[in-house]
């Protein structure tokens, strides 16, 4: 084609068109046009809304304290699946125990849901994620809800609690979240972090020596016995009061956790993080987790990690729980955020800092 | 291997058009991926890390080669300023193919992640440092859409040689020229 001619029309529409295509795609496939998809952002986003924004921390569960110890395997997990840290023997651990909410300085009774989150290491490189609740079910059972959730349960500026005209169409349209207030009212609410039962909340996937699946929820069971808060007085609790306890009992000496694997029976509900399995189960004992030590976020190792619980060793992976993914998509957009904000002191950082100038 | 003067290396336009296919999946599944907290975002990110460690596998074997066997002359009737933004674009399109696998892994090693895809686990190649993770997160997303562009402009490019020059620039990582 000499240079002073026009370029035809047809090949230039076609060029033209494929790159369109292309663009078009694109934006499809990160959501810009079509059908509204939810995102891990989005999750963050309805987080924020509900309990107030609090740059450079965790947009839930934001207060915390780090813990280190190990993990005594026994053995007879390898009967359910071939992780590493199944095998007979020690294995250092860290992890962060925390309380529901975004608000990194609120007050423990305010908003007393305690977490155990894990990271268990083997010496080959395999690496084990857990993030836990001190409930064996969850309130919702999928992302869209949870959402909704959130939105429903934002506390009015004006009158400090939920507007009703939305909350009530919504528990209307989410019996599993009535359910899950009404299994909160009975439960005891463990007086410490040491005496909670935590819970993998979604079902696993395990894969044996021979190939064979089971799909498993775990808990770790404490071996100090379970006593509860006063439900009707926690506005009074200390503002630090559960972790100070946390401290000071670990100064004393450690806790222990046992682990059960239980094996779903034909049947059992697993890709719902909202229904318990009830009636009796085949569970596994794999081993004894011992809490040595607890460190300010500051000082420990846990405060910079996403404790995503889709980070799994070979031989686990996650279950068909649709909550599994949101739950990591949803970590992933507030580690992202938190970490271009930068960290900010933590309510027990505080504390011990304050502690050391006196 | 001999070839006609006018086309790249067999082998090279073999490794061209495989990668074609997987970078323009790989920006697909990437923006995919984060556009849904959805079942699809844990399969999406299963799909992800292993196809980014592959393509970075692939540009170490490429590159060489390219360097090796090098490229047919552009053709003696391109103006200049084609030419140098011809020759730029590759430059900036291998850049990209090294640089987006490689942020991907680094950014994994600052934000504490084990780096894993299957049965392959790779070692950090930087310190856990959320402010390094926050710049190469952000990184990862600006570098993915520019190199989307880039690639655009260069299938544009290619088709405008192949449809409207029709001077065997095309063809040169096609089927190549008759021997």
């Amino acid at each position: 084609m000499p240079a002073h001619e026009k370029p035809p029309f047809a090949p230039m529409a076609l060029i033209g068109a494929v790159a369109v295509s292309l663009s078009l795609g694109l934006a499809w496939a990160g959501g810009l046009i079509g059908p509204h998809r939810i995102s891990g952002g989005e999750v963050a986003n309805a987080l924020e809304g509900n309990g107030g924004r609090f740059p450079g921390y965790r947009r839930a569960h934001a207060k915390g304290l780090c813990f280190s110890g190990s993990f005594a395997a026994n053995g007879e997990g390898t009967a359910l699946s071939t992780a590493s840290a199944f095998r007979a023997g020690a294995y250092p651990v860290m992890g962060r125990f925390s309380l529901g909410g975004g608000n990194p300085l609120a007050g423990d009774g305010r908003n007393v849901f305690h977490s155990m989150a894990l990271m268990l290491r083997t010496p080959d490189g395999q690496e084990w994620r857990m993030a836990m609740d001190h409930t064996p079910i969850f309130p919702v059972a999928d992302v869209a809800s949870f959402v909704g959730l959130m939105k429903a349960t934002t506390p009015d500026p004006r009158t400090g609690k939920p507007d009703l005209a939305v909350l009530k169409p919504f528990l209307a349209a989410h019996p599993e979240v009535t359910a899950f207030q009404g299994y909160m009212a009975k439960a005891i609410l463990p007086d410490s972090f040491a005496n909670a039962t935590y819970y993998s909340i979604n079902a696993f996937r395990f894969i044996d020596a021979s190939g064979a699946q089971h799909m498993v929820r775990w808990q770790f069971e404490p071996e100090a016995p379970l006593t509860g808060l006063d439900k009707t007085r926690l506005a009074d609790l200390p503002r630090d009061a559960l972790f100070r306890e946390m401290i000071a009992r670990t100064a004393k000496g450690p806790s222990r956790w046992h682990l059960k694997l239980v094996v779903a029976n034909p049947g059992d509900v697993t890709n719902k993080a909202t229904v318990a399995w009830s009636g009796p189960h085949r569970s596994v004992e794999a081993g004894v987790l011992t809490l040595t030590a607890v460190q300010p976020e500051e000082a420990g190792a846990c405060r910079d990690l996403n404790f995503d619980p889709t980070i799994l060793p070979p031989g686990i992976s996650p279950s068909d729980d649709p909550l599994l993914g949101a739950r990591s998509g949803t970590y992933s957009s507030s580690f992202t955020r938190r970490a271009g904000e930068g960290a900010h002191p933590s309510a027990i950082g505080q504390d011990s800092a304050r502690e050391k100038s006196q | 291997m001999s070839r006609h003067p006018r086309d790249f290396h067999p082998l090279l336009r073999l490794l061209h058009w495989l990668m074609a296919l997987m970078v323009l999946a790989m920006l697909f599944i990437g923006v995919g991926m984060v556009s849904t907290a959805g079942p699809l975002y844990p399969a999406l990110l299963a799909l992800h890390r292993p196809v980014g460690i592959a393509l970075l596998v692939l540009v170490l074997l490429r590159l060489p080669l390219r360097l090796l066997t090098g490229a047919p002359p552009l053709p003696a009737d391109l103006p200049g300023p084609q030419k140098l933004v011809a020759k730029a674009s590759h430059v900036l399109l291998y850049a990209s193919m090294v640089g987006m696998p490689l942020i991907g892994w680094a950014m994994l090693s600052a934000g504490g992640y084990p780096v894993v895809a299957g049965s392959v686990s790779l070692p950090p190649i930087l310190p856990h440092d959320l402010q390094l993770y926050a710049l190469l997160r952000l990184a990862h997303t600006v570098v993915a859409l520019l190199f989307f562009a880039l690639v655009l402009a260069h299938l544009s490019a290619a088709l405008f040689h192949g449809l409207i020059r029709r001077d065997g620039v095309l063809r040169s990582m096609t089927s190549g020229h008759r021997r």
